[in-house]
């Protein structure tokens, strides 16, 4: 391995501008990988990933295990429910345990913020933020912004674009991540939510006018709103949240035809999404999808793959 | 210079002695400064001169170039015992208090069983006279359990010595309860001390409410949580004519209210710890759990105003906050991790290097103020001068030292400190006549 600052993936805000343009740059290879008959190769034969996932999430999971098999590695996953950190073994013992299983790199997903890197201080091996509590969903980020520079046909650059992100900012890592990764690749992002649900001190311009956006911005990002979120004093009870802030057939209409619509999934239907996405043209949810493998496999390549040829066999 | 006999110099291996000569040193009391040696006695100070003569019997602790204080006073130490003895029994805290320079510390009350009757405190009491390293001043909770609903028995504990109340770790959230507390406790001349967070406003919170947790994602403590219930209890001490006893405050608008409380002739003190008057909220930047404290870290203007506030005595005492917590439960997610921080013996290297004082206030701030506080004034914090009580600290200003967590008396290691270099610590601690820390090593 080569220790280095590129060694981890912890979040947007602490990586290297030029880094997160080569993962971007690695994904376009990876994607015309993923387009092969045979979407598999060699580059970290023998490697080892371990899924570590403290919370829930199966279409994260999922998304990094194939990523982690198409580039050839061998990946183990360790899920809450199945594990012993359910008999009270501590965060550390777990990660040095496994470690000692021989692992190159931790993909790890948890509901608190920083786990991953005290994850850092417990192990040798490349550790990968999967989505640490409120904070951030680096891979998230980089995958929406591939979507976004595939479809307008110009990688890694937003200049000039607007991105409206829209419901649940305090409590989402993804606008988080997406919103620093957006803003580095030049484009200009609002958060639309009522105060209660931005951050305590707003990380970018806010406004609570969803309907004063909705027909301007190049993007629309509408984040999942947790229903148990709903009634609480975060925000009123019974139809409100969708009213003012869900992307009603009425607010669809008024998209820009060039506009994206995206989502990082799981959606809401009735909450944040009031329309189907599959009747919007606009709508690049399933290519978020499909990116993320893509974007996945370049990270995992990056931290692990030692500059070898994406298609090669490991150094 | 002569000496006419051969006395003993004092080191960690020297006997268990009673009569002591504390040589070379510069006296620091509340009236001032001045060049003296101080012999002791069966527990008191019997003569103080500029150059006494050592007796063949006396043990000599040399104090060239050091200032020789009254024994430092901590309103506000966990020492986790009984109950969490993995963290921290009372004798290893004890040991850490003397090693800081402290002859008296004032045991929360969070432990399990909770210090809210009389068997506990008798118990916390009972082990700190059996680990004889420090007095340890156990407080009661002000209500049972620590649970904010019905009133510890404050006569009986009374009864057994204790003078400060507290359900730190908590805050008295019911109004009404507090103010029922106050009004009983304060005809019996109790201080009742409160740690001010509004609960409701903190849920979940690791780290302050600010620009710093919106960067990095994790829940914030609001300031306002500590400062509606600063504001809520200098209007019951108001009301009640009873004194209360604001613990670490940390924010810039609590101190403005103590201040005005004051002006008031309200009848509140307030305290503040080395960690508020030195670290930021910044620094939970790297995610480390050794930053996360309650109250938490908080802005540098909170710092720059709680320092202000311990300069111009609207803070009237220094309190460690001494929370230890083993490693494994420090290693937990920062939500699940417990809050706290070591402080016992870097408090004055800490103090002494945030806090632009000269040393009779920054003595004011670790001895006599918290000793008026605690109700100990008639053995701690007293001038040193013949017939007082002998509980003295030697500090040797000019020493310069690194922390390492490992070598902390504490059982526990989360030091925000580890690896920073102080300026000055204490090179003896004299408990009732007694060395109890010799050249910088406690003597058990």
């Amino acid at each position: 391995m080569s220790p280095g600052p590129a060694r981890h993936l912890l979040s947007i805000a602490g990586t290297d501008a030029e880094q997160l343009r080569r993962i971007l740059a690695t994904a376009e290879t990876m994607a015309e990988v993923g387009r092969r008959p045979n979407p598999k190769v060699p580059a970290l034969r023998g490697r080892t990933v371990c899924n570590l996932f403290f919370e829930d999430s199966t279409r994260t999971r999922m998304s990094f295990d194939t990523a982690a098999k198409r580039l050839s590695a061998d990946t183990m996953t360790l899920a809450v429910g199945s594990s012993s950190v359910n008999k009270g073994e501590g965060l550390r013992d777990t990660v040095e345990t496994l470690s000692a299983m021989g692992v190159d790199a931790f993909v790890v997903r948890h509901r608190s913020g920083g786990v991953p890197w005290q994850v850092v201080d417990w192990t040798d091996a490349a550790v990968i933020n999967a989505g640490d509590g409120w904070n951030e969903h680096p891979t998230q980020a980089l995958l929406d912004a591939f979507t976004i520079g595939s479809r307008l046909g110009r990688p890694a650059d937003m200049t000039g674009l607007r991105v409206a992100i829209v419901g649940d900012i305090r409590h989402s890592r993804v606008a988080r991540s997406c919103t620093r990764l957006f803003g580095l690749l030049g484009a200009e992002v609002v958060h639309v939510a009522p105060r209660t649900l931005l951050a305590p001190v707003p990380t970018a311009p806010s406004t609570s006018d969803l309907d004063a956006v909705v027909g301007e911005v190049d993007v629309i990002y509408m984040l999942r709103m947790q229903r148990e979120r709903m009634g609480s004093a975060l925000v009123p009870a019974g139809a409100e949240y969708a009213d003012r802030f869900g992307l009603t057939r009425e607010r669809a209409r008024r998209l820009r035809p060039d506009a994206l619509v995206m989502h990082p999934g799981p959606m809401n239907r009735g909450v944040e999404m009031l329309v189907d996405p599959s009747d919007l043209p606009q709508s690049v949810i399933t290519e978020q999808v499909t990116s993320g493998i893509a974007v996945r496999m370049a990270v995992l390549f990056e931290l692990l793959g030692s500059g070898s040829d994406p298609e090669g066999a490991p150094s | 210079m002569s000496r006419a006999t051969a006395p003993v110099t004092a080191s960690p291996e020297t006997p268990d002695a009673d009569r002591v000569l504390v040589r070379g040193g510069t006296v620091l009391d509340r009236s001032g400064e001045r060049r003296l040696d101080v012999r002791v006695a069966d527990g008191r100070v019997v003569e103080v001169g500029a150059e006494l003569e050592a007796s063949a019997d006396e043990v000599v602790l040399v104090a060239e170039g050091c200032l020789v204080t009254p024994g430092f006073v901590d309103l506000h130490t966990h020492l986790r015992e009984p109950g969490m003895t993995e963290a921290e029994t009372i004798e290893s805290g004890s040991r850490a208090a003397a090693l800081g320079g402290y002859t008296a510390v004032v045991a929360m009350p969070n432990t399990d069983p909770t210090q809210d009757c009389v068997e506990v405190v008798e118990y916390v009491r009972a082990q700190g006279v059996r680990a004889g390293l420090c007095d340890v001043h156990p407080s009661g909770s002000i209500t049972v359990g620590r649970a904010g609903e019905r009133l510890a028995p404050f006569a009986e504990l009374a009864a057994v010595g204790v003078r400060i109340f507290t359900d730190d770790g908590n805050g008295v959230q019911d109004a009404g309860v507090m103010r029922r507390a106050l009004e009983y406790a304060g005809e019996l001349g109790l201080v009742l001390a409160q740690h001010c967070e509004v609960s409701t406003l903190t849920a979940g919170a690791v780290m302050h409410e600010g620009e710093c947790c919106s960067h990095l994602g994790l829940p914030g403590w609001p300031a306002l949580a500590e400062e509606l219930m600063v504001h809520r209890d200098i209007e019951l001490a108001r009301l009640t004519g009873s004194r209360v006893h604001l613990l670490h405050l940390s924010t810039a608008r609590s101190v403005d209210l103590v201040r005005a409380a004051k002006a008031d002739g309200v009848p509140v003190t307030a305290e503040a710890t080395p960690h508020h008057i030195s670290l930021t909220d910044e620094l939970l930047s790297g995610y480390s759990t050794l930053f996360k404290v309650n109250p938490p870290l908080r802005t540098m203007a909170d710092v720059e105003a709680v320092r202000a506030g311990l300069v111009d005595g609207t803070i009237d005492a220094i309190a460690t906050d001494h929370a230890p917590h083993p490693g494994h439960a420090k290693e937990r997610p920062l939500d699940e991790a417990p809050p706290g921080m070591l402080g016992l013996e870097t408090a004055l290297g800490v103090t002494r290097a945030h806090l632009d004082v000269d040393w009779p206030r920054l003595i004011a701030l670790l001895s006599w103020g918290p000793a008026e506080i605690a109700g100990v004034a008639d053995r701690h914090g007293r001038p040193v001068a013949v017939g007082e009580p002998a509980n003295l600290t030697v500090i040797d200003p000019t020493c310069e030292w690194q922390v390492d967590p490992a070598a902390l008396a504490s059982l526990s290691r989360n030091t925000p400190y580890g690896g920073v270099a102080l300026r000055g610590r204490v090179r003896h601690t004299i408990l009732h006549g007694r060395p109890v820390v010799v050249n910088g090593e406690a003597r058990r």
